[in-house]
């Protein structure tokens, strides 16, 4: 039993995070591109409780090489653009939290802040974003507008610094998004007929960011969203994006295998985030991969055959786990002593997976009393136990509260 | 009676739609009945609406910086909008068959992502998606983006012109047939090498793989709205849809023959252009109280402040010290290349300011017209003023007389302000056999009559110069 009921999210990609998934009796490859399939699996969420979905996306198709297609044909390759799904979702459900990834290296600040607060007015303060750094040299040339670097994954000085700057370019990122949905106060549109005027300018505020990557004046074309500022989930794998997470998330993704890990990570982020003046709930979720069947052997014949498909190994930065709802249950309650508040569950095969998620390892966690039985009313971040922040622009904040 | 001919020729099938009320004095927040120009549920209202009534399409402007005059945030009119793909993929849940068209630059995005984002709506309308095409090359707007800058008027269509050219290829990079998903066989893709491109010009050096497969049309539906020769030019050669402002009978006819007889030097048929005026209408129970109605409507939206601030965009000068009830100022507009308004499609600004300005104090002195009813004489009038049947009359008669193809409408009130057109007057266009009574198709080229586009001849479609 623990003391803190569990936050849980399910991340959305494809057919699964397995490659071979999609080959599963259950899978519906067929579908991955229309909207019919991604409103059947974010209303499964929701219909086991779930705090949030978060939907996977990139600037290049998908790809073993850390550097350009691989052209494999025995893989999913293609996606839609993950705001748009998470948006088109929207409407349709009504209580799930909406996290699309968006890149914000190639992109221009200015339109992820609008998209994101729209996510939030359409969902009803529902929306979030997982900002992503691409590293990928391909993403490059996609968008020609900057020198080409190489392999990301070659651990030299010229890389390291190539990965410093996209991080803190992310950092710029963030903060530009997150000041244009503070540029509106909460009541700039009065309306007041008398004098004419729509919105009252004085609460529509210049953002004036002037950065190395880019400078944005401000105000957003956007009005405040509901929730005030969206929920940021990053992904934090090693120290560069650590900092950058702990620092611009409000909930960070770390991939521990192991409680001592996961401690330290948490503690790093944690200090980080004191250092960096952040309060609040520190909201620090492990990922993991995870198959789920009845009986450990099932589980693990169905894995068996997803390798054999797929021909490579499995690999991921998450830990993997194999096996039955009741030990997933074990598992999670042992990482969360580790600090983690949460968890994001990548299904290795979608529907099945989640569908293993929402039928049998929430009620397995309900029964241990480790997680909610019921929605209740409210935004994505009262559900997280964030405060829908004062305007950082407001100069009439106290007469309000 | 419907009639299958109109004076020997065949009877045009009108194409109608509703244009989301946009942040300037058209739109009347004073209203009672104004709704929220942000709450999902006016944009589903008024979707919805047109969808019950048989619309082709869903029309959302954008401006991607607060307007400014005088440099203070120009407060008069709606101010703020969302983000034109987010609202318009919410919508797509909403709706079946209305078509979603937005307005997206081409100066302030890149075409690797206006590719995905529109091939992703186009996916998940199941092929509604429409995009007009806009540039914008003010420094102004620029300040809100990486690539800001300025570029020369004249320059602007070649650059757009190429940004579609960039997007195109991108479309094409992916033939359509590509997933197979053969759960037998481990067969997800019949080729290796899915949506490669490369496109190369002055202004876009790209090249890789297109995350996205094609969508249900192909591409969305290209919208134009521009005005110049370069503008009608690039229509002709591109667009499938073209976004005037010419409502009235005899420059409509004159707009409609240019652009039409155009097409043919693209190897393009006439029906392969559609021509649709912005139009704005006043509907009441007879004509005496549509135009009451209308002139209601016309002070409205011409409050004396904003009657100032109209006249200061042609004057291009401070004029709050004049008397709105007074007549219009006695000197010249300051002309100059530094305006007074910011942030406003180039399309709205005056082109001859100081003719304009003279014939404005001709008239006023004239017809004895205070500054603030000049501006409601000259400015405001609704294209289309009367009752259901006179607005029905009208409408369809500028069809058939080929003045356009249809109407791209926009109420004065959000988000109901075009229930009573859905209730009274599409009834009366479909009793004259000119307008559906169900959609025929799916895809907004279904809606107007497109027909579909073929798959690219080639896997790898290689666009540049």
């Amino acid at each position: 039993m623990t003391a803190t009921p569990l936050h849980l999210a399910v991340a959305l990609d494809g057919a699964g995070w397995h490659p071979a998934a999609w080959r599963l009796p259950a899978a519906r490859p067929r579908d991955l591109l229309t909207p019919g399939y991604w409103v059947d699996l974010v209303r499964r969420a929701e219909e086991g409780l779930l705090d949030l979905v978060t939907i996977e996306d990139g600037l290049a198709l998908q790809s073993t090489s850390p550097v350009g297609p691989d052209h494999r044909t025995d893989e999913v390759r293609g996606r839609l653009d993950a705001v748009l799904v998470a948006a088109r979702v929207a409407p349709l459900t009504s209580r799930i939290g909406l996290v699309p990834t968006a890149t914000v290296t190639h992109t221009e600040p200015f339109h992820l802040s609008k998209a994101i607060a729209t996510l939030d007015h359409v969902s009803q303060g529902r929306g979030g974003w997982r900002p992503q750094v691409s590293a990928r040299p391909e993403e490059v040339a996609h968008f020609g507008r900057r020198e080409a670097w190489g392999d990301p994954f070659v651990d030299d000085e010229a890389t390291q610094a190539v990965v410093r700057d996209l991080f803190e370019e992310a950092g710029d990122a963030v903060e530009v998004v997150r000041r244009l949905w503070d540029s509106w106060e909460d009541d700039a549109e009065i309306r007041d007929v008398a004098t004419g005027r729509f919105v009252d300018r004085d609460k529509l505020h210049y953002v004036d960011f002037a950065g190395r990557f880019f400078s944005v004046r401000g105000p957003s074309i956007t009005p405040r969203p509901p929730q005030g500022q969206p929920v940021v989930v990053a992904l934090a794998h090693a120290e560069v994006p650590r900092a950058f997470a702990a620092r611009s998330a409000d909930v960070v993704l770390i991939t521990p295998h192991d409680n001592a890990t996961a401690g330290a990570q948490v503690a790093e982020i944690v200090a980080a985030r004191r250092a960096a003046g952040r309060v609040g709930p520190d909201h620090v979720f492990g990922d993991l991969v995870v198959l789920l069947e009845d009986d450990q052997a099932q589980a693990d014949a169905r894995w068996a055959q997803l390798e054999a498909w797929s021909g490579r190994r499995f690999a991921s930065d998450a830990e993997l786990f194999v096996g039955t709802p009741q030990g997933l249950a074990d598992l999670l309650l042992a990482r969360a002593e580790a600090g983690l508040t949460g968890f994001r569950l990548r299904p290795a095969a979608l529907p099945q997976d989640l569908d293993a998620v929402v039928d049998a390892l929430v009620p397995e966690l309900q029964r241990r009393g480790a997680f909610r039985t019921a929605y209740d009313d409210g935004t994505l971040r009262e559900r997280l136990g964030l405060e829908r922040p004062a305007n950082r622009y407001a100069t009439t904040g106290e007469a309000l509260a | 009676m419907t009639e299958q001919t109109v004076r020997g020729k065949p009877r045009k099938q009108i194409h109608l739609a509703a244009h989301f009320p946009g942040v300037n004095n058209t739109t009347v927040w004073s209203d009672p009945a104004a709704g929220s120009h942000i709450d999902f549920s006016s944009f589903r209202h008024l979707a919805q609406t047109a969808e019950r009534a048989k619309f082709d399409f869903f029309f959302l402007a954008e401006g991607l910086r607060l307007r400014e005059q005088g440099g203070q945030i120009y407060d008069l009119d709606v101010v703020g909008r969302p983000d034109t793909f987010t609202v318009l993929a919410a919508l797509a849940a909403v709706t079946e068959r209305l078509g979603l068209a937005g307005t997206i630059n081409s100066t302030f995005n890149e075409p690797y992502e206006v590719a995905r984002q529109f091939a992703s709506l186009d996916h998940l309308s199941a092929g509604r998606a429409a995009w007009n095409v806009v540039t914008s090359w003010d420094a102004f707007t620029g300040e809100n983006f990486r690539r800001g800058g300025f570029l020369p008027q004249d320059e602007r269509y070649g650059r757009a012109q190429h940004f579609l050219d960039a997007a195109f290829a991108l479309f094409d990079s992916w033939r359509g047939d590509e997933i197979v998903a053969d759960k037998e066989t481990g067969e997800f893709l019949v080729r290796p090498e899915v949506g490669t491109f490369r496109h190369h010009d002055q202004h876009f050096d790209i090249s890789g793989a297109f995350t996205t497969p094609r969508s249900p049309q192909g591409r969305p539906v290209i919208f134009q709205a521009g005005d110049s020769d370069e503008g009608r030019e690039f229509a002709a050669a591109t667009a499938d849809a073209i976004f005037t402002r010419h409502g009235t009978y005899e420059a409509g006819r004159a707009f409609y023959a240019d652009v039409k007889g155009r097409l043919g030097r693209y190897g393009r048929r006439h029906d392969q252009l559609v021509v649709l005026p912005a139009s704005t209408f006043a509907l009441a129970d007879t004509d005496a109280e549509a135009e009451e109605l209308g002139r209601e409507v016309r002070l409205a939206q011409v409050s004396p402040a904003t009657a100032i601030k109209l006249a200061e965009q042609l004057w291009n000068t401070d004029l709050s010290d004049l008397d709105p009830d007074g007549p219009p100022p006695s000197f010249d507009p300051v002309v100059s290349d530094e305006l007074i308004s910011k942030g406003r499609a180039s399309v709205r600004m005056h082109k001859d300011p100081v003719a304009t300005a003279r014939e404005w104090r001709a008239r006023a002195e004239a017809e004895h017209l205070s500054l603030r009813e000049l501006v409601v004489e000259t400015t405001n009038r609704q294209n289309f003023v009367g009752s259901a049947k006179t607005i029905a009359d009208q409408i369809d008669r500028y069809v058939q007389d080929d003045v356009c193809d249809g109407f791209i409408l926009v109420p004065h009130i959000t988000p109901g302000g075009l229930d009573r057109f859905a209730d009274e007057v599409v009834p009366l266009l479909q009793e004259r056999g000119s307008f559906r009574t169900e959609y025929a198709g799916t895809t907004l080229r279904d809606h107007l009559g497109l027909g579909q586009l073929a798959a690219p001849a080639a896997a790898t479609a290689e666009v540049g110069a």
